[in-house]
This record gives C-alpha cells, sequence and structure tokens, in this order.
C-alpha cells in the first residue's frame, strides 16, 4: 500500500495520541478509596476487648457530638501570615487577640498540590487526597460521591446551611437545607461575592435551626489573583474577615447553653503564592491557617508558640469526631488530638481508636500486604495496650498510674496513626504501571516509525510503500499477537492493584495488543529494507555532514538540546527561556546567512555557481539523507546562485537585512510583557502594569492600535466580504472588552455597568463563523472545481484570518500586542527571509514549530496550571457549558502553536508550485518534532516518578504535552487534508 | 616554513592563554579578596584590559599580516582611531545583542556592558590587530574557506569558540542551584573566557593535523 507522507504522519499521530491517552489514563493515580459507593459500610467498632474472659467493654456506639453547632469559615487563598504574621497582627485585630489569650488552637496545615479550590474542598471534607486529574474536571465539579463528612452529617440528621462558593453546591447537590452559591466567575469583582454571604449572616446567626453553617469566601482569592499578597486591597479585605470572625464568635458565645460549646473553625482551602496565584507547591501556597476556637478549650497560658503544623486532611476527621460522626472511610487525616483534650482519658483513646481502625481499614482494603506495614504493626500494638487499659479502667482502678498509662497508649497510637497516613498518602502515588508501559510502547514504536521513514518521506515524492502483508512478517505479527495477549492475561489475573487497561474489555485489549505487534512489525521491516539498501548510501553520509548548513546543524542541535533538558525540573519550570534563547540563536543565523547571501554571492558569483554546477551531483546526492527533496535543493541552490543579482534590488535588500533585527527587538518586547516561569515569574513585566487600573487608558489605547494593526496585516490577502467582517468583528472585540470592563471607550469616562458582555462575544463569533465559513467554501471549491491554487491560498489565508479574529476575542487585552507581532513576524519572514533564501520545507516547518512554541510562552504561559486562563471558556457563554467552554480554553491556551501551524500550512501551499510535496513534507516533520519531546518526556517522567517534584513540576508539564499531542494530531489531520486535495488536483 | 610558522603561533596563542590564566591569579596578591567569583566586575574589567594590551604588543611584536606598504604616520593615525571606533561599535552591538537574548536593560547595566566588552576584546580586537579596520576582509575570513593564512585560520577558530562558549556559558543560568556562579553575567563570561582558551589551544592543534588539507590561495 502506498501512503503520502502526509497521510502516514497524521495516522502516526493519531496513534501516538491514543498511547498518550492510555500513558496519562496509567500516570494520574485514582485517589485512595476503600469501596467505590459510600453506601455500604459496616458497623462501627467497640472499643477494643479487655484480655480475660468474661469483661467485655460495652461502649460499641460512635461517641456523641463534643460540640453543638459547628461554624466553618473558609476564606480562600488564606495564607498562614495574613493571620499568624504582621498582616495579621495588624488586619485582624480580633483574631489575633483570640489566638495569642482566648480559647483557641492553631496550627498550620498543609495543603497538598494541586492548590486549587476544588481538589482542597474535596481533601477537606473526605479527608482523602484528591489525584492530580482532579484539577482538570475543576472546572466542572460533579457530585462527590465518596464518603464525606458533609454526606455524614446529612444522614445523620445535622442540618447544613451553606453561603458562598457554588462548587460546594455542585460537590454536594441536595446536601444543605439552605444554600446560596456565589459563581467566582468575575475575577475582578471584591466585594459583591463576599457581600453576598455576608449578607445572610446576622439572620442565620440569631436563628437555631441549624447545626453546621458553612460559609465559603473567596474576595481574597479574587484580590490575590489581579493584585497579588501585598496590594492594599489585602488589608481591608483582611479587616472584613475579621469582623465578621468576631461577630460569628460573639454571637456563638452569647447562645451558648450549659450542655454543649460551640465550635467555630477558620481555615483557608490554599495559600497564595508571591505573585498571587496558586495552583503549585510553594511555601505560600501550600500554608493555611487552621484555627479552632470554642469556649470548650482551656484558655491559653503562658507565652505564644508557634502553631504546629497539621495536614489539611486532619480537619476532616477532627471535625467527624467532633460532630459525633463517623470518620469517612478514604480519610487519610489524623484526629487533632488538642481539639478532644478536654475529654476524658477513656473518651480520648475511644477517638483514636476509632481513627486508627478506620486507617487500617483503609491500609487492608487498598494494600495485600498490610500486615508488614509499620503502621499497622504499631496499631496493633496500640490496639492490644488500649484494651490492657481498659481491663484497669473497668476494675475500678482510679490511681496516677492509669493517667500514665492511658497518656502512654495514646502516645504509641499517635504514633500509629502518623505512620498509617503516611503509608496511606503515599499509596496516591501508586501509579498503574502496566498501562504506562502500553502506552509508552505504542508512543515509542509510533516514534521509531516515524524515525525510520524520515528519508523516504522526505523524498521529492513524499510517498512510501507501507509493507502490510509480507508473509514472513505476518507470522511474526502473529506470534507477537499471542505472546502479548499470554502477557496480558498473566499481568492482569496477578495484578494486586487496580489497572486500568485490564479493566478495559478484552476485545479493546486485543485490539491495542494487535496495533503493538503491527507497529512493531512495521518498524522491523523498514528496518531490514534499510540495511538492504545500506551499502550505497554510506558514502554519501560523509560527504552529507559537510554540506550542512548552519541552519541545519542549529535546528537539530536545538531540537536535541531542548529534549534533554526536559530531564531537569529547573529547565522544565523555565522552558520558555530555552525556546527564547533558541529563536534568538535563530534569528541571528538567519541574519548570517542573509549576509553571506547578500554580500558573498554578489561577489564570488562566478566561482560559486561553477563550483555549484560542479558539486550538484553530490549535494543531490547528499540531500536525500539529508532531508531534502533533490529537485527542490539544486534548484534552490542553482537559482540561489543565478538569482542573486535580481534578489539584491536596492532597499528590499536592507529591509531583508534588518528583518532579522526587527524580529528580535520584537521578541524581545514580548518576553518583557508577561514574566512566566517560576524564578523570575515574580519580576514586573508591562502586563502587570497595564492590568493594575490605574493604567486603564493606557491599556485601551493599546488594545486599540493593536487591533488597527491586526486588521492591517491580516487584511492583505482577504476577499472584500472578510475584510469587512473582519473589521467589524476586531471592533466586536473592543466592545466585547469595554463591556466586562476590562477597556474603556474615549467618550465614557464613569466605569458603569459592567455585564458579561455576551451580546458582544456573540457578534464576534458570528464573524469568526462567517469567516471561517467563507474560508472553507473556498477550499471546498478549490477541490471540486480543481480551480487555480490562489482560490485555495485564499480560502486557506480566510480560515487562518477567522482563527486570529478568534484568539483576539480570547486573548486578555494586555495580550493583544502578541497576536499582532505573531503576525508581523510571520509576514517579515514570509516576504523577506524564507523566500530570498528558498529554505526548504523541513527547515520552514522547524522554524514554524519554535516560533509556536515561543509564543506559547509569550502569550504568559507556562508549565505551571496556575497559569491557564480559564476566564477564556466563559467568553460568550451565560453559565459554564462543558463542550465549547473546554474548546475554548485549549484554543486560548496553545494559540501561539495553532497559529503558527496553520500559517505553516498556509505557506507551504503557496509553494506549492515551487515543491510538489512541501505540505506532505511539512506535515511530517511537524509529526516529528511533536513526538521527540513527546516520547523522551514520557520515558523520563516513568523514570522520574517518585521525584520530589513530580506533581509540581513533572505531572502539569505531562499535562501540557499530552494536550499538545491531540492538538497537533487535529493539526495535521487538517494539513492532510489540504495534501489530499492537492494530489488529487495533480 | 609552515611548521615554523604554527609553532610560532603556538608559542603565542599559550602566551595569551598564560596572560588570561595570570588576571585570575596575580590580582589575588596585590588585593585582598579579589576572586574571580567575588569581584568578578573588576576581574572583567583586568581581564579586558590584560589581554588587550597583551594582543596588541603581541601584534607589534611578530607582525602575522605582512602588509607590504609603508604608510605615513597620520595614515596610522587614523587607522587607529578607526580601529577605536570599531572597538566601541563591537561593544554596543554585543551588548544590545545580549540585551536582545534577554539580559535585563536597566538593571544591571554595568555587568552587561563589561561582559559585552570582554567578548569584544576576545573577538573584535584580535580581528582588529590581525586585518585592520577592513570590513570586505572580516568578511572574506569568516566565510567559508575564506582564511588565507594560519593566523587568519586561528582568528576564526578562536573567535568561534568565544562565541560558543558564551552561548554554552548561559545554559545554567535557569537551574535553580543557586551558586554564585549563576549569578548574571559570571557563567556567560566564563563560558566566553573558556571558549576563548579553548580556541587558543585548540587552534595550532587543529591547524597541525589539518596541514595538508590546508592550502591558501593568494590574492
Amino acid at each position: 500500500m502506498r501512503l503520502r507522507s502526509g497521510v502516514f504522519a497524521a495516522s502516526c499521530l493519531l496513534v501516538e495520541a491514543l498511547g498518550v491517552a492510555l500513558f496519562l489514563r496509567g500516570f494520574f493515580p485514582v485517589a485512595v478509596r476503600s469501596l467505590p459507593r459510600r453506601e455500604a459500610r459496616g458497623d462501627p467498632p467497640a472499643e477494643p476487648a479487655p484480655p480475660g474472659p468474661g469483661m467485655v467493654s460495652n461502649w460499641t456506639k460512635i461517641p456523641p457530638p463534643l460540640f453543638k453547632k459547628v461554624v466553618l469559615v473558609l476564606i480562600d487563598a488564606l495564607r498562614d501570615d495574613f493571620v499568624f504574621g504582621s498582616k495579621g497582627k495588624q488586619f485582624m485585630p480580633y483574631t489575633t487577640q483570640v489566638v495569642e489569650k482566648g480559647t483557641s488552637y492553631s496550627f498550620i496545615a498543609e495543603a497538598k498540590p494541586p492548590t486549587v479550590t476544588m481538589p482542597r474542598i474535596k481533601a477537606l471534607m473526605t479527608g482523602s487526597i484528591p489525584g492530580f486529574i482532579d484539577v482538570i474536571v475543576n472546572l466542572n465539579s460533579p457530585a462527590l460521591l465518596d464518603d464525606n463528612l458533609i454526606w455524614q452529617a446529612k444522614t445523620t440528621g445535622k442540618r447544613i446551611i451553606f453561603y458562598g462558593d457554588d462548587t460546594w453546591v455542585k460537590l454536594f447537590p441536595k446536601h444543605f437545607v439552605e444554600h446560596d452559591g456565589t459563581t467566582s466567575f468575575f475575577v475582578s469583582d471584591f466585594t459583591e461575592v463576599d457581600d453576598n454571604v455576608t449578607r445572610h449572616l446576622d439572620r442565620v446567626l440569631k436563628r437555631e435551626d441549624w447545626d453546621l453553617l458553612i460559609l465559603h469566601y473567596l474576595g481574597l482569592d479574587h484580590i490575590g489573583h489581579m493584585t497579588g499578597p501585598n496590594s492594599p486591597l489585602v488589608g481591608p479585605k483582611l479587616r472584613e474577615m475579621d469582623n465578621i470572625l468576631k461577630k460569628i464568635h460573639i454571637s456563638l458565645l452569647s447562645k451558648e447553653e450549659a450542655s454543649l460549646p460551640n465550635l467555630l473553625v477558620v481555615c483557608g482551602d490554599h495559600g497564595m503564592s508571591e505573585t498571587g496565584s496558586h495552583g503549585g507547591s510553594s511555601e505560600g501556597e501550600v500554608h493555611t491557617p487552621l484555627l479552632f476556637i470554642s469556649s470548650a478549650f482551656e484558655k491559653r497560658s503562658g507565652p505564644l508558640t508557634q502553631p504546629g503544623l497539621v495536614q489539611q486532611t486532619d480537619l476532616a476527621s477532627t471535625l467527624a469526631v467532633g460532630l459525633g460522626l463517623p470518620i469517612s472511610r478514604n480519610s487519610v487525616g489524623n484526629l487533632i488530638l488538642p481539639v478532644v483534650g478536654g475529654k476524658t482519658m477513656r473518651e480520648q483513646l475511644r477517638f483514636v481508636h476509632l481513627n486508627g481502625f478506620q486507617l487500617s481499614r483503609l491500609l487492608q482494603e487498598n494494600t495485600p500486604a498490610y500486615e508488614k506495614d509499620p503502621g499497622y504493626e504499631h496499631f496493633k500494638i496500640a490496639e492490644k495496650s488500649h484494651g490492657n487499659w481498659i481491663k484497669l479502667y473497668l476494675e475500678g482502678n482510679n490511681s496516677e498510674i492509669l493517667l500514665n498509662l492511658g497518656k502512654k497508649v495514646l502516645k504509641q497510637y499517635l504514633e500509629a496513626l502518623k505512620t498509617l497516613s503516611s503509608s496511606l498518602s503515599k499509596q496516591v502515588a501508586q501509579y498503574d504501571m502496566y498501562s504506562m508501559m502500553v502506552g509508552t510502547v505504542i508512543i515509542m514504536e509510533v516514534l521509531l516509525l516515524l524515525l525510520l521513514s524520515i528519508p523516504k518521506a522526505l523524498s521529492s515524492r513524499a510517498e512510501f510503500e507501507v509493507p502490510l502483508s509480507p508473509p514472513l512478517f505476518s507470522l511474526l505479527f502473529y506470534l507477537m499477537c499471542l505472546m502479548l495477549c499470554a502477557v496480558h492475561v498473566i499481568v492482569c489475573t496477578s495484578a494486586e492493584s487496580l489497572c486500568y487497561f485490564c479493566s478495559m474489555s478484552w476485545l479493546t485489549a486485543v485490539g491495542v495488543m494487535m496495533l503493538i505487534s503491527a507497529l512493531m512489525c512495521g518498524i522491523l521491516s523498514a528496518i531490514a529494507k534499510i540495511f538492504e539498501n545500506s551499502r550505497l548510501p554510506l558514502k554519501n553520509l560523509v560527504v552529507s555532514s559537510s554540506s550542512w548548513s548552519e541552519i541545519d546543524v542549529l535546528i537539530l542541535a536545538g531540537t536535541i538540546g531542548h529534549v534533554l533538558s526536559l530531564g531537569a525540573s529547573s529547565f522544565i519550570e523555565e522552558e520558555h527561556q530555552t525556546w527564547y534563547f533558541l529563536i534568538n540563536t535563530l534569528c541571528l543565523v538567519l541574519c548570517q546567512e542573509l549576509c553571506r547571501n547578500n554580500f558573498l554571492l554578489k561577489e564570488w558569483e562566478p566561482h560559486h555557481s561553477t563550483t555549484m554546477k560542479q558539486n550538484f551531483d553530490s549535494v543531490g546526492e547528499a540531500s536525500e539523507c539529508k532531508n531534502i527533496d533533490i529537485p527542490a535543493a539544486g534548484n534552490s541552490k542553482l537559482s540561489k546562485a543565478t538569482s542573486s543579482a535580481e534578489f539584491i534590488k536596492g532597499s528590499d535588500k536592507w529591509i531583508s537585512l534588518a528583518s532579522p533585527w526587527i524580529i528580535l527587538i520584537c521578541c524581545r518586547l514580548l518576553r518583557s510583557l508577561n514574566q512566566t516561569g517560576v524564578q523570575w515569574a515574580h519580576r514586573s513585566d508591562f502586563g502587570h502594569w497595564l492590568t493594575s487600573s490605574e493604567h486603564k487608558s493606557e491599556l485601551s489605547f493599546l488594545a486599540a492600535v493593536s487591533l488597527l494593526m491586526i486588521l492591517f496585516l491580516v487584511q492583505r490577502r482577504c476577499s472584500l466580504v472578510s475584510k469587512i467582517a473582519m473589521a467589524l468583528g476586531l471592533l466586536g472585540v473592543y466592545s466585547y472588552r469595554a463591556a466586562i470592563g476590562n477597556v474603556i471607550f474615549p467618550w465614557q469616562h464613569d466605569s458603569k455597568d459592567i455585564s458579561k458582555g455576551i451580546t458582544e462575544a456573540r457578534f464576534v463569533y458570528v464573524f469568526v463563523l462567517g469567516i471561517v465559513f467563507t474560508g472553507t467554501k473556498d477550499l471546498l471549491k478549490s477541490q471540486v472545481i480543481s480551480a487555480d491554487s490562489s482560490v485555495k491560498s485564499t480560502g486557506l489565508w480566510e480560515v487562518y484570518s477567522g482563527l486570529v479574529l478568534l484568539a483576539a476575542l480570547l486573548f486578555r487585552p494586555h495580550n493583544l500586542p502578541v497576536l499582532v507581532f505573531c503576525l508581523l513576524i510571520q509576514t517579515m519572514m514570509t516576504k523577506y527571509i524564507w523566500r530570498p533564501l528558498k529554505c526548504d520545507a523541513a527547515q520552514i516547518t522547524v522554524m514554524h514549530y519554535w516560533f509556536g512554541q515561543a509564543f506559547f510562552y509569550f502569550q504568559g504561559n507556562s508549565n505551571g496550571i496556575a497559569t491557564v486562563d480559564i476566564s477564556a471558556g466563559f467568553v460568550g457563554l451565560e453559565s459554564y457549558v462543558e463542550i465549547p467552554a473546554i474548546f475554548l480554553t485549549a484554543f486560548a491556551t496553545y494559540t501561539g502553536p495553532l497559529l503558527w501551524a496553520i500559517h505553516l500550512l498556509c505557506y507551504l501551499s503557496s509553494e506549492v508550485n515551487r515543491n510538489s510535496a512541501a505540505v506532505g513534507h511539512g506535515c511530517f516533520c511537524y509529526a516529528v518534532l511533536r513526538s521527540v519531546p513527546v516520547a523522551i518526556y514520557i520515558v523520563l517522567v516513568t523514570g522520574l516518578r517518585y521525584h520530589l517534584f513530580i506533581w509540581s513540576v513533572f505531572s502539569p508539564k505531562l499535562l501540557y504535552e499530552g494536550v499538545h499531542v491531540f492538538i497537533t494530531a487535529a493539526v495535521c489531520l487538517f494539513f492532510m487534508a489540504m495534501d489530499q486535495k492537492h494530489s488529487q488536483k495533480v | 616554513m609552515k611548521e615554523a610558522a604554527i609553532r610560532r603561533l603556538l608559542a603565542a596563542n599559550l602566551l595569551c592563554v598564560l596572560s588570561v590564566v595570570l588576571t585570575a591569579v596575580v590580582p589575588a596578591f596585590f588585593w585582598d579578596g579579589f576572586t574571580v567569583l567575588g569581584t568578578h566586575l573588576t576581574w572583567l574589567c583586568i581581564c579586558s584590559g590584560c589581554v588587550s594590551t597583551f594582543n596588541i604588543l603581541l601584534h607589534l611584536v611578530l607582525k602575522p599580516n605582512l602588509s607590504p606598504k609603508r604608510s605615513s604616520f597620520a595614515h596610522k593615525i587614523s587607522r587607529f582611531l578607526k580601529c577605536c571606533i570599531y572597538f566601541f561599535m563591537s561593544c554596543i552591538l554585543f551588548h544590545a545583542i545580549i540585551v536582545l537574548y534577554g539580559a535585563p536593560l536597566i538593571e544591571s547595566v554595568t555587568e552587561t556592558f563589561l561582559f559585552a566588552v570582554l567578548l569584544s576584546t576576545f573577538t573584535t580586537l584580535q580581528c582588529l590587530c590581525m586585518l585592520g579596520p577592513n570590513i570586505q576582509a572580516w568578511i572574506r575570513v569568516f566565510s567559508k574557506n575564506g582564511a588565507m593564512s594560519i593566523w587568519e585560520n586561528s582568528l576564526q577558530i578562536t573567535t568561534m569558540c568565544t562565541i560558543f562558549g558564551a552561548w554554552f556559558g548561559a545554559f545554567p543560568i535557569p537551574l535553580d542551584w543557586d551558586r554564585p556562579w549563576q549569578v548574571w553575567p559570571v557563567s556567560c563570561s566564563l563560558g566566553a573566557t573558556f571558549g576563548y582558551t579553548a580556541g587558543l589551544i585548540i587552534a595550532p592543534l587543529w591547524i597541525h593535523w589539518n596541514r595538508k588539507q590546508l592550502t591558501y590561495k593568494s590574492r
């Protein structure tokens, strides 16, 4: 079967996307859980039986609640130093006084990354550590099905009231007797979100018909996102929170009766970094305060000590005990002992025993060899001494010895709890190795196949034979299939932990096995072919190495260097530096090439063209190994020499020489627009300057100028209709931004009503769709009537300009210059660098890919989850709708690479007259460029899976890479379609 | 003839290497607290100063480019002034390129500029000594197969090595090791220096190795 290289590359990428999906599924572990459903549950354990016959403790029920009413105040992004640090002393006087002198216990709760709201709420309420994958579904939070505190409280008949972030309402639907959710949709809203919560407070505090009140305040988080932790807005917000806490505390105290005290818990879901964002694992992001305030506690005596460090998950167990509920089954938290410190020794022991029993059962259900776990052993020992203690207790022994013995047992229990929960937390990082291996094998095979077919795929025909049915390989194929299936059965039957790949239906599994063996056979046959032909070209390889130009060397070294740099966490955090460095060097090398073209060729022309003619054959031969198609290379080199005289035309020459420098300056400006990465992210940049509220007029001016520039740069190659549509669309973009309050019109001076700008955004969407539709129509026309290629290139350009318009809508206004510079650089490159230098398709593809990657970071992205601009997913939508939101967010995030990829297609199809296989070559190179880093990175991540930074650095990057593969696969399909049309035409 | 020339080149280059090494070692005897890392800016000044004076002296002594025509004193002066201007311009150009590569524009300007001066010393100054302020000659030397003597070959190699050294020197900057040599521009200037010395040593060896293939056309 003959395949064009475009088709081949696209299908390879599709298979690779499958492999990546499988790997990702295996890599991101599912959280530790006992049974999938919460319904099935056993009875709570009794107190450990004292040894000896006839003595049985009769305490088999869950202990009664310790507190009557509990108020949980969750302040989003409350960092520990906002309460315990100097800010707390300054702005939260009441809280500070309670912490220092009142009846309270204060702790620093450590949140596990990802420090994003929804996983943190889950951790607080279930006590389990949500998997990393929860970040992805953070946007649409489905109901929480695991056993959790809220569910437990509801089933025991507690009445819960909730006000605040509506994530809770989505997580716990129908759990609250009364709720009022506020969306955290408008990040620029600092007061409304909190007033929405506080307005209910007075009424609710007077009432008696509730047991648990949960308040989630969002304002602080919004302030952090917009202005950072050191902004002047933080102080007043903290003061507001302090007053609210004071009000609640006083009201709780006044209502207290003799029977049971009330409890006020203050905590944060996550902190914030020095720039005000969150999601990572820096100290500021993971350290949150945790305050328990109740009259049941002893007044603090003695000097103030540093608050102790606990885990965020500990809150669930502690609250469960406090409310007299069973501890959630999946909780890995420990009881915070001081909270129950006022109780008798017997009760305290009972509490820790319940906690330990729950943890050890969770361990039993998750590890086969639980009996050897040190935590489990400790727990068994502690349980035994607990029994002895009870024996003494029931005998009526009431002396000092009993108390001391009890303390000893308590200590043993705490030790056991700590070990148990740490070994359970480690379980979260239990990888599904089998799925990962299968995914990796597929990806590596695809990569090998792509690499082996480079010489063929980049030949002038861009076609190659794919052997599908040589008999020898079919025997091998069946043997391999059989063997792999046997391996599959063996692995799956002996698997101790959960395995995704095993849980798939056996038909799918067999399909995957057949795919793997088919790929393997393909690779073997490709290798065999290479060996067959290897006698002749060996000589050419030597020749080829000498004829490599600087650009080729740089491209190869850059690609390899970038892939190698992925092994270091710092280089991943600062990957933008790598790309900026590479494109700068690329520009300088291009500049050198242009100089040589302009100055030297003129001087040495006669000499050069003779040598060219002499070397023509060898160059031709060499270029086959060197990934250049023969006629194109020959043509280009010859015409390079002969046409140099006509090429140099006065001013054009100087613009051409200056263009790399202009591009360099553009890149430098863009680099200082958005500081990204980790180490230097806190440096001031233009982006922050522009978004601060006092520079609104500057931002408006910049946005307007950028939109005009976009129009100017895009309209050159569009038809008249799309020109008008584009202009109207860009006007719509500006009015959308004005409507949501990012920019202002010159005649509008008061920042009045801020709406969601739905109408304006939809107005722009209409034009985007219109332009893309016109483009597609042209493309179809060019295919059906096989008209001249100009129709096709206009069509492509129109699709491209439609995407530019969409990007202009989704980009934040301060990022619009990125789009302008993107278009500007593309125009200059096309006109003054690629055309005159006559670069071949492979080189141009690599340059597009590099610039695409650099623009990914220019627009403010990084390899951390926190920089994904989720607000792009809400443009023009009333509420969260899953599919469009995901599509829009993905598009906004990957705008840079996508626009450059589509531009590559535009450029290559306009070059079709010169080199008929250009599109196929481009598609193939693009696929190779994407597969190499992904494949190597996946292997690296597998090797580094116990690295300290795996969750904070490597996993987010893995997600980015995975999504990029899916997007590239889609782009390659588009390429393939374009290539197909061309082939039919010819 | 050729062997002798190569030996002369080797001697000259080794002397250059020695001068670079001395700049790192000698000032420590005269000045307490001098280290290459600690007082990096001073070292940059000393190193560029020493290497440039040494190169000029060497050039005056050896006269590798045998310019046939004797020129007048006024001509020499104008040549010298031209050289100075070229040198200054190359400093500015290097500074601009470094800023384009991402060095901060306003803060640590001194560091960046001194680094640019160091780079110019290692590259431009040598070219000026060897070729004079003659752009055409420069373009000829730095194009493929343009060298016409072993001195020009050596010039090519050292210049390339310096630039590559500075380029590679930027690699460790993003790593989070918090070492003193990761501070801007220490790693880059050290890279450039190592590249320069490596180039000086490699050049004679490479020429010696390839002396059969190297045939110089004369103009």
